[in-house]
């Protein structure tokens, strides 16, 4: 019994002082990652999309045949939480050689050396030929490049339009604010809708500042001062901002929008509850399968400065500790051809981001119906600060869009906004390398 | 904790063989605890160290540049952040409502259940249903059941015989927290039932048989006999609302994200956002550093006032 | 069954008196599964429908188009049957093991006399006091640098890093402050005398662990089974840190899969009634013993 206790006493301490020499030992180990040896591990935001999926796969699965010397292996992360998977990954320096990055992503990570730059020369689609929003840059180097975009669009029923006698926008004659008003409360007034309008605002994440700050743009504000990236002084608290913010506020107070929108705005949208939708171009197929020729694809309003919608979508890259740079090279400059940017739009009812992919495209080609959204992209499309600030950014200016929505002070939400950001800029050096 | 009583029963005289008992006690003592201290050192005092120490560095979830120390930098911006202090007093109200009011309830279905009638266990099972469903599935169906035309408004419109309209539960500043509050409890509510019932049967059945004999009423009964017999219980119960109160988080990241105007932001919440979404790592640890001295001091505090008491 | 239902006067007198009691009982239990009844036949509706039904009584009526639609969906978009079994073995390995870890901590701490033990008692419950989510990634680092021996054919190899395996979603869950607090507290309600006999007849303090508080503590072992069975069945942020594999991912991580561009909610509804079923019988089985066991285990005093 006695021998017993003390076997027991020992055999823990034998395991404690074990483990801590071990957890000692063990350094780091080499520099790369991702990479064992000729086979790269590669990293995708489509678990659970399974048609986005399929493309990738299909891209990886003709490269490991193309060709001997390398292989691609595929891992996929649900699009919710793939940016916590990532800095997981990075902080046990264990990214994978290729992955994919959400658009404003792009200059944070390649700031905090997730990312390294690319050379994609001698591939089959010149990055030139490319949607501007399509090509991930910062510091003036190539980081990440898409293969589509989406575009911000109103969807309506050309029925219902007419039936209140409200003019249908086009790309070169869009609604002014105070049309876009009129139209609203002509809608509110019949008393078939309680809210005309879905926006949706039921949402939250990167979904804000992608959808409403297009809108304060065209009003003429913006989320920083784009000329040095050293402030959001006057940008984002200005006159023009202020204005933006009491108009976005009033959609409520006037009764044309729900405060916070339902769970599933589209699904709103097509039973009728709502009239306009402030939606995406991934939506369109569906819309249109349901409503047929009913449907009617608006471009955005014209608030002042023209109108806005946010560029940047998912992008490919490569990690900065990727053990294989050449054989990850490799395979992004294979994933360039044609086909798959047709591919890629097709499965997902994106934007193609070259012209030669919408030729081959029925409803992107010339005179489709979904032609519109190549055309806003091309005319509307207004990129993300390209700051590494942008996470922080994009935080704080759907917090504050929120509580203006919920009643807070414009004006005093939007410069406090401004000051935390500031601060934020201030504190990390401006973000210089 | 009763243990420092001085035990009844003879020991065998002579200091060697006592004194020899002794040791092996606390050898074998070490020898039980060791492995659930190891665990508890290598999982969590490790790592909480290394997340307390990040407070005082410029750590952030995304950088080029390796932490640097920056002294109490991050505490002198916390405390001058607004938002924190809201945080605290949020999860404060949470915690004072939720604590008596669960466990309060908690006890109430307990005693509704103890009984031999036919169809408890079924009651028991379906009062759990809410327990076992992920607190991330039960807030999602809860936003839609507290829509402004969702069904919790209509079932107030019907039941008031349309004189009484609900509000937009999760988008008014004044009902989010409530609404937040009500929530948890009805899925917590379920468990600490079961953890009473637990100490409700271990109260000996002839206790409660004598005191009815001497003709005791129920609630005669229930002071006498059946709450103190729950005194082991009661403390387990209290305590584990109040840690889960504290760190009230899931559903406030599902339902309102803090909001709206920060009538339902909470610690956890405030340093998880700024930590993960806003990547302040070292700013995030400062908050999580504060709120754990102010929990133990609170409890150490409570610890000491109701010690006097015994 | 010498449990504690109250003894009432007369059989007449007692039937009508349970009468409120039943209508009390049955109106909550309508209060708590409601929502869950709402997730049930959600499950079987096409999105578009559950929105239109959302403001009426007929959210909880199986009307409308109904089919299993949304549960082949989940099987295409998840390996939902991968990640049933992962969960499952994650959450029954860590709950034996912590039943284990745990009681034998709680006995030590609360049967035996030993220097330091309130002590160490306060400093376990403390550790209740920072939440997980704050310290989760200092972990993913350190847990990517532990050490771990490894059979490698014939010969033990040492291993460095943790990431993606099982182990990772265990090991870190296993020793709990709930669960020893749950067994101290359960344990200080056994009489000492029992110990104090045994150890008369000769008996370690083992085998007093072992074959005279263990056998008495069915609840508390009930209780801490559950207790650590829900959010290691829940748990979603951890694992997606550590594991990158697929094939290892556990069930809640599932319903991140059905987050996209377009949310699909009957589907996500389906998938929730999918994992919770499998808790929900667990409990059925459990609760028998998890409530009844005490009445013969004779802790009378």
């Amino acid at each position: 019994m006695r021998s017993k206790a003390k076997r027991l006493a020992a055999t823990s301490v034998a395991i404690v002082t074990a483990a801590t020499v071990l957890a000692g030992c063990s350094g780091s180990s080499g520099s790369g990652s991702g990479a064992d040896g000729d086979t790269l591990t590669l990293w995708t935001h489509n678990a659970g999309n399974a048609a986005e999926y399929k493309v990738v796969q299909q891209i990886v699965d003709d490269f490991n045949a193309s060709q001997g010397k390398y292989k691609v292996r595929i891992q996929a992360f649900p699009q919710g939480s793939y940016n916590d998977a990532v800095v997981a990954a990075a902080s046990a320096r264990k990214l994978p050689c290729i992955l994919d990055a959400d658009g404003p992503n792009v200059p944070n990570w390649a700031w905090g050396g997730y990312l390294a730059p690319l050379d994609m020369s001698g591939s089959e689609t010149a990055v030139a030929d490319q949607l501007p929003s399509t090509v991930g840059t910062y510091d003036d180097k190539l980081y990440a490049f898409g293969h589509y975009d989406v575009a911000l669009t109103m969807f309506a029923r050309k029925s219902v339009l007419q039936a209140h006698g409200i003019r249908i926008p086009t790309i070169d004659r869009p609604w002014t604010a105070d049309e876009f008003t009129s139209a609203l409360a002509a809608l509110k007034a019949s008393g078939t809708f309680e809210h005309p309008l879905e926006m949706g605002t039921g949402g939250s994440g990167e979904w804000w500042p992608y959808a409403y700050s297009p809108q304060l743009q065209s009003f003429g504000g913006d989320l920083v001062d784009r000329s040095d990236y050293k402030s959001a002084k006057g940008a984002l608290d200005g006159p023009e901002a202020v204005a933006w913010a009491t108009w976005f506020r009033s959609l409520v107070t006037d009764g044309y929008m729900a405060q916070k929108g339902g769970s599933s705005p589209n699904d709103d949208f097509l039973n009728g509850k709502s009239a306009i939708e402030w939606d995406g171009s991934w939506d369109a197929a569906k819309n249109a399968e349901k409503l047929g020729d009913d449907l009617a694809i608006l471009p955005p309003v014209d608030f002042g400065q023209g109108p806005k919608i946010g560029g940047a979508s998912w992008q490919w890259g490569m990690s900065a500790t990727c053990g294989n740079k050449a054989g990850a090279q490799e395979y992004l400059k294979f994933s360039r051809k044609t086909q798959y940017f047709v591919d890629f739009a097709k499965a997902t009812g994106t934007i193609p981001a070259t012209a030669a992919a919408s030729a081959q495209i029925p409803g992107y080609q010339p005179g489709g119906p979904y032609e519109v959204f190549t055309q806003e992209a091309r005319k509307f499309a207004v990129v993300r600060p390209v700051t590494p600030a942008y996470p922080y950014v994009s935080s704080v200016f759907e917090k504050t869009a929120k509580d203006i929505l919920a009643g807070a002070d414009p004006k005093k939400a939007l410069s406090q906004a401004a000051d935390q950001i500031d601060a934020n800029l201030k504190s990390n050096n401006y973000y210089a390398g | 904790m009763t243990t420092l009583l001085p035990r009844a029963g003879a020991r065998p005289p002579g200091r060697g063989p006592r004194t020899a008992a002794r040791r092996r006690e606390r050898l074998t003592a070490l020898g039980m605890v060791s492995p659930a201290v190891l665990l508890l050192l290598v999982f969590f005092v490790i790592p909480v160290v290394l997340a307390f120490a990040l407070a005082f560095t410029s750590a952030r979830l995304i950088s080029p540049t390796p932490a640097h120390f920056v002294g109490l930098r991050n505490f002198t911006l916390l405390f001058q952040d607004p938002v924190f202090f809201r945080s605290l007093l949020n999860t404060a109200v949470f915690a004072a409502v939720v604590v008596p009011v669960q466990a309060g309830l908690a006890l109430a279905l307990a005693l509704l259940v103890n009984t031999k009638v036919g169809g408890t266990n079924f009651f028991r099972t379906v009062y759990f249903v809410p327990v076992v469903t992920s607190m991330v599935v039960i807030s999602i169906v809860w936003m839609f059941l507290y829509q402004k035309t969702g069904l919790v408004n209509h079932l107030i419109d019907t039941f008031s015989l349309g004189h009484l309209h609900g509000p937009d539960w999760l988008n008014d500043p004044s009902t989010a927290l409530p609404a937040i509050i009500f929530m948890s409890v009805w899925q917590g509510v379920g468990f600490h039932m079961v953890i009473w019932l637990s100490g409700l049967q271990t109260i000996p059945a002839d206790l409660h048989e004598a005191a009815a004999i001497d003709g005791a009423d129920r609630w005669a009964r229930f002071r006498h006999v059946t709450w103190p017999g729950l005194r082991a219980t009661r403390t387990f119960v209290l305590i584990t609302i109040t840690i889960d109160a504290l760190r009230l988080f899931t559903q406030v990241n599902v339902m309102t994200q803090g909001g709206p105007l920060d009538s339902t932001t909470t610690v956890v919440y405030q340093a998880v956002h700024t930590g993960y979404d806003q990547q302040q790592t070292a700013y995030a640890s400062a908050i999580s550093l504060v709120f754990f001295v102010l929990v133990l001091a609170v409890s150490l505090v409570q610890r000491f006032l109701t010690r006097e008491k015994d | 069954m010498a449990t504690t239902p109250t003894p009432a006067p007369g059989p007449r007198r007692r039937t009508l008196r349970r009468i409120p009691g039943h209508l009390l009982r049955s109106a909550l239990a309508l209060l708590f599964v409601f929502p869950v009844v709402f997730m049930l036949i959600s499950s079987f509706k096409p999105d578009q429908q559950i929105f239109a039904d959302l403001g009426s009584i007929k959210a909880f009526l199986p009307v409308g188009q109904l089919s299993l639609d949304n549960y082949t969906a989940v099987f295409d978009r998840v390996p939902a049957g991968r990640f049933l079994l992962n969960s499952i073995v994650i959450s029954a390995v860590t709950v034996v093991l912590g039943i284990v870890v745990n009681s034998l901590a709680a006995f030590a701490l609360s049967r035996m006399r030993w220097p330091g033990r309130r002590l160490l008692l306060v400093l376990i419950i403390a550790t209740l006091i920072v939440p997980f989510e704050t310290f989760a990634l200092p972990l993913v680092w350190w847990v990517n640098k532990l050490p771990w021996l490894e059979l490698n054919g014939f010969h033990l190899a040492l291993t460095e890093g943790w990431l993606d395996t099982y182990r990772v979603q265990i090991l870190p869950f296993v020793a709990n402050a709930f669960s020893v607090f749950l067994f101290h507290q359960y344990f200080q309600s056994i009489p000492k005398e029992l110990d104090e006999a045994a150890r008369m007849d000769g008996a370690s303090w083992f085998g007093i662990y072992r074959r005279i508080v263990m056998p008495l503590s069915g609840p508390a072992v009930a209780t801490v089974a559950i207790l650590t069975f829900l959010p290691m069945w829940n748990s979603y942020l951890w694992p997606l840190m550590v594991v990158q594999d697929e094939n290892l991912r556990p069930v809640m991580v599932g319903i991140q899969y059905f987050f996209q561009l377009n949310v699909s909610w009957g589907q996500i509804m389906a998938y929730s009634t999918m994992i919770t079923v499998p808790v929900l019988a667990l409990f059925l089985a459990f609760q028998r013993s998890f409530i009844n066991s005490i009445a013969s285990s004779g802790v009378k005093g």
